[in-house]
């Protein structure tokens, strides 16, 4: 596609294939079709059914008040495409410009995009895995079969992984007056994400709401009874804990195996693109026909460096979506960067926490404003002396203030915008389990609202 | 009917739990729990608290852009 007439007669008669039929891909089918493209669309989904929502599965669908098969996605236009539903992509030639599905089927493109996903991780032995009472939570499926165990008034529910995903289902137990107890590595839950400060008061958070949260330990074993039924873990400390239901909440797995030998930048870590979601090549190289999005894509940010970063977050994927779908109909001069900044939330035990940038991509961090002790307060993250990353509890309309200050590489620590000053704004160490970030500084900004108009320019030390 | 909130862009406003109280509720002084397919009977009334979000963070259906895939999707 290299001039304005060969593009339009892709966009009148061309043919775009979308692998992966969740937020991301059905996102981009809509805006492929608003952006003018009239040729073939193929969707092709491994599971069954329509597109559907899944951050409710954790929250209202555990709670019992949402039925598990009813958060189908809404549309915002007809698609028009063929849907290929319950069959897994098996292979991606590059060579023929052909999706190989599992069952043999080859499904030939002028474009695609790859939005897989990632699918949950399981529990890391097989025959403990399959033990009845053992749970992961990412499909409907999964979340039917766990919202049932729930409902049947277990004794008590192991949740394995202190992250957000396990956080959450530890408090729909405590609403639903189910013991639980949580098991995490990490010295505190959220740990990982939102540094040792959050982590803090995460673990106060939860023991105030009755759970039994034990941190720094590892579940080594999984043991059923002669029914085959979860009955009791086994720790690394060597004590023990009896439940009829366990819920492994150890993170996702990339959905890229299909892709290997496809010559694509793929691996457990996801698909490496530019910012304008082409993938790259083994080598790096920019490809002109094959886009990522969503969960599975890992893309450049200035922000920070310029480091690949994929997030598994609900906005993210709409936004990249929409981005790869203009880009997958526009000549290279007309191309749009991705250069929004991570947003996450997450509802647990009555809080609402919001973030907005990198925390992980911090050396301190400090209460901006608010009251840690009543729970309503926005924590920023800086890194060399520049705001990176804030992180709000039940502060969310703060966060739009602290996404510029990030965007403009304001300096660190930023002064109070509110009379709600907090008692103490001493920075302390943000100290994230595992290794430390080592480079400068910022060296961008970034400009404009609208995705057409979202820019980088380079920053001459900016700030102090 | 279907709905979706994106949940990213909310700020706990409750204008959509005062309207529509049946599928927007507030759990805890800021955080949204909704139900995504809330009964036609309540469409007014959706549309309504989706009309009235100050960040414009409720996205309903178009009834008439349901490209459902096909059951007998081929295989």
């Amino acid at each position: 596609m290299t001039s304005a007439e060969n593009l339009q007669a892709f966009k009148r008669d061309g043919r775009i294939v979308v692998v992966g039929a969740s937020l991301a891909g059905l996102r981009a089918a809509e805006a492929l079709r608003t952006e003018g493209f009239t040729g073939s669309l193929t969707m092709i989904g491994d599971e069954s059914g329509e597109p559907y929502d899944r951050p409710p599965l954790s929250k209202q669908v555990l709670t019992g008040w949402v039925p598990a098969d009813g958060t189908t996605l809404p549309r915002r236009r007809d698609v028009d495409a063929e849907w290929l539903l319950g069959v897994p992509a098996g292979g991606l030639d590059l060579a023929t410009n052909r999706v190989r599905l599992t069952d043999g089927r080859e499904i030939p493109f002028d474009r695609v995009l790859i939005s897989t996903g990632v699918r949950a991780r399981p529990w890391f032995v097989e025959s403990e895995a399959a033990l009845e009472g053992v749970f992961v939570v990412r499909t409907r499926e999964h979340a039917e079969g766990l919202q049932r165990a729930l409902s049947a008034g277990p004794s008590r529910v192991l949740v394995i992984g202190a992250g957000f995903t396990g956080s959450e289902i530890a408090s729909i137990c405590r609403e639903r007056d189910i013991p639980v107890t949580v098991a995490e590595l990490a010295p505190a839950p959220l740990v990982g994400a939102l540094g040792a400060m959050i982590g803090e008061v995460a673990s106060d958070l939860q023991r105030a709401h009755g759970v039994d949260l034990r941190c720094g330990v590892k579940v080594t074993r999984l043991e059923g009874d002669a029914q085959g039924r979860f009955r009791r873990a086994h720790f690394d400390d060597g004590s023990t804990i009896d439940a009829d239901v366990a819920v492994v909440a150890l993170g996702g797995i990339r959905n890229t195996d299909w892709l290997t030998g496809s010559g694509l930048a793929a691996g457990p870590w996801g698909i490496a693109c530019d910012t304008g979601c082409r993938a790259l090549t083994l080598d790096g190289l920019v490809t002109d026909d094959v886009f990522a999005a969503g969960d599975v894509a890992r893309c450049p940010n200035p922000v920070y460096e310029y480091r690949l970063i994929s997030l598994e977050h609900w906005a993210n994927a709409v936004e990249q979506a929409e981005i790869a779908a203009h880009n997958m109909v526009s000549g290279q001069a007309d191309r749009w960067p991705h250069l929004s900044l991570p947003v996450f939330w997450s509802i647990q035990f009555g809080v609402n926490i919001k973030s907005v940038g990198v925390p992980t991509f911090a050396d301190e961090v400090v209460v901006a404003q608010g009251s840690v002790a009543d729970r309503r307060f926005v924590a920023a993250y800086g890194y060399q002396g520049r705001v990176t990353a804030a992180v709000s509890f039940n502060n969310a309309k703060w966060l739009d203030h602290y996404r510029q200050l990030i965007e403009t590489a304001a300096p660190f620590p930023p002064p109070c915008p509110t009379p709600d000053q907090p008692a103490d704004m001493k920075p302390v160490p943000v100290d994230f389990p595992g290794p430390q970030l080592l480079a400068q500084g910022a060296t961008v900004v970034v400009t404009g609202h609208d995705p057409g108009e979202r820019r980088v320019t380079a920053a001459q030390q900016h700030h102090r | 009917m279907r709905v979706v909130v994106d949940l990213s862009r909310c700020q706990g406003y409750a204008q959509c739990a005062f309207l529509a109280p049946d599928a927007f509720r507030m759990h805890g002084e800021e955080a949204l729990m909704y139900d995504p397919t809330p009964d036609d009977a309540r469409r007014e009334q959706v549309l309504r608290a989706a009309a009235a979000c100050p960040v414009q963070a409720i996205l309903v259906d178009r009834l008439e852009g349901r490209d459902a895939p096909a059951k007998a999707s081929a295989s």
